[in-house]
């Protein structure tokens, strides 16, 4: 063909580009592995202070990750029953779930937290881990209540519909055919509420819980030792929560993969 | 097959059996200000099949609801059998047991396999164990026409082996009446027959059916009775050469010029 055709210009529109995830250096991979490798070698290069700090790591992630995990059960229980309260036909339970959504969503987490603790110690007399945990939890059950809201009725009406139809009550159709429906839909972003729950769990150290941020401010109070202690910390963070933003992505994927 | 000696005697201008299967009478329902059933009087026997046809807006559907109650009557009486539907103190599960429901849109449980569509409401309603269900839905699914697709998710489906499976379904509760909604409406036209075939075997078979569905070819081989609806009122009803060939309302010769 001695012709030549002319040839077409092939732009990308979108300027903006696109989160690669499949090149070797995606920008998850490098922040991972690059704070995991800052992690290990500067113990190795550095012994003083960094191992010293390292040292106390495993004892302050095993309270955040306490803290963090009875939390997010909690929530889970409160945010199912705000979501389905929000659903409800009953007015006064309709009204109780949205102004509990409404007041929770409207006040800082930390303003929370001293509330129960301080504002409220008088009464509630509670330790520094239960006070911590029913704060986060009352304020991520908020939330996640919005999330189930949501899950619920993204779920088609003829869903339910069909469900009466066959001879189920409401909460039989909901139990066995709305909710396993819905779970699959909310489980992204209550993995995104699981992270954000570990970040802000860092709070919960002005409450005299030995957390991680709380080991990381004694040690550099008693060495002044702050650059080294934040960063330690600093870098723990951030290899935790992007392990399980991974994890939340990958079951995204296989959601996704698994069409319904 | 007891309705077909006893229509066999219908010389005698008395109408089958002692009862209607479902007895319709001065039936109004308003959605606000919208009047979308006035005063709507219809019998249907054991072993009829009751086409009812209309204009979109004209009731058809909602008719069809008030049935197993989906939507409840604003005014008169509906009874299943020797239930009365609109009596508020009737457990309408067991109506609902009693009146099978196929959908336009079919509304199978996306979360289950074809066998636990038809497993879950015998099991959860008629408390059957899970056994005895499965050899059912099994059987079920061999009558119509989908014995390998058992393990089959609903997405995986064709739209008419979806309303297939939906229709077997309903046939696990052991209906009296079964009420289709336009169960062809949403399908494309090469799987409209499989459908069809279903619902004219089962009317052989002696179902009680109540249909709403502009399928001619079905009303002439299966109907017993024609209601055309207009406006939320009967305008007339008949047998289906009655009603297609020598209309005497106007309104029905008009819509008819429309479908034909």
């Amino acid at each position: 063909m001695a012709e030549e055709k002319p040839k077409i210009e092939i732009t990308d529109s979108t300027l903006i580009p696109e989160r690669g995830s499949g090149t070797i250096f995606s920008a998850w991979k490098i922040s991972f592995f690059g704070a995991l490798l800052l992690l290990v070698l500067l113990p190795l290069l550095m012994p003083e202070p960094y191992w010293d700090i390292l040292k106390f790591v495993p004892d302050g992630v095993l309270v955040t990750f306490e803290v963090t995990l009875l939390s997010i059960a909690l929530a889970l229980v409160i945010g199912l029953l705000t979501g389905l309260g929000q659903i409800s036909r009953i007015t006064f339970v309709n009204r109780l779930a949205t102004v509990y959504v409404e007041v929770i969503r409207g006040i800082p987490l930390l303003v929370q937290l001293f509330y129960i603790y301080f504002a409220l110690g008088k009464v509630l007399r509670l330790q520094g881990i239960p006070a911590a945990v029913i704060a986060m939890a009352v304020c991520y059950g908020a939330y996640m209540g919005e999330i189930f809201r949501a899950g619920i009725q993204a779920i088609p009406k003829g869903q339910m519909e069909a469900a009466l139809a066959l001879g189920l009550s409401r909460t039989q159709a909901l139990w066995r055919v709305i909710l396993p429906q819905t779970i699959k839909i909310i489980l992204p972003p209550i993995g995104n509420e699981f992270i954000a729950l570990l970040k802000d769990s860092s709070l919960v150290s002005i409450l005299a819980i030995a957390d991680l941020l709380r080991r990381g401010r004694e040690y550099a109070s008693t060495t002044f030792r702050y650059f080294e202690s934040y960063t330690m910390v600093a870098l723990v963070y951030l290899v935790l929560t992007l392990f399980l933003s991974r994890l939340v992505g990958i079951m995204e994927e296989h959601l996704h993969r698994k069409g319904r | 097959m007891e309705h077909r000696t006893l229509q066999a005697l219908s010389f005698l201008d008395t109408p089958p059996g002692g009862n209607p299967r479902v007895r319709i009478r001065g039936v109004s329902k308003n959605f606000g200000s919208v009047q979308a059933l006035r005063n709507v009087s219809l019998d249907v026997w054991p072993g009829e099949v009751v086409l009812i046809i209309g204009p979109s807006g004209s009731g058809k559907s909602t008719l069809l609801r008030c049935v197993n109650r989906l939507e409840r009557p604003s005014s008169g009486e509906i009874w299943v059998d020797h239930d009365c539907v609109t009596d508020p103190r009737t457990d309408i599960r067991k109506i609902r047991e009693e009146a099978g429901m196929v959908f336009q849109s079919f509304n199978l449980f996306n979360h289950l396999t074809a066998l636990e569509n038809i497993t879950l409401a015998p099991q959860i309603v008629k408390k059957l164990p899970r056994e005895e269900a499965e050899q059912k839905a099994r059987a079920l699914l061999a009558r119509v026409g989908l014995q390998d697709k058992e393990a089959s998710y609903p997405s995986q489906l064709s739209g008419g082996q979806q309303q297939r499976v939906a229709i077997a379904r309903a046939l696990a509760m052991e209906p009296k009446v079964m009420l289709f909604d336009e169960p062809t409406s949403a399908l494309d036209p090469e799987m409209i027959k499989e459908v069809l075939d279903v619902m004219l075997a089962l009317a052989k078979e002696g179902m009680t059916m109540m249909v709403v569905s502009h399928e001619m070819g079905f009303a002439r081989a299966a109907a017993d009775k024609v209601v055309f609806m207009d406006k939320g009122e009967i305008i007339e009803m008949g047998t289906p050469d009655e009603l297609f060939s020598t209309p005497k309302e106007e309104r029905t010769r008009r819509f008819l010029q429309h479908i034909l």
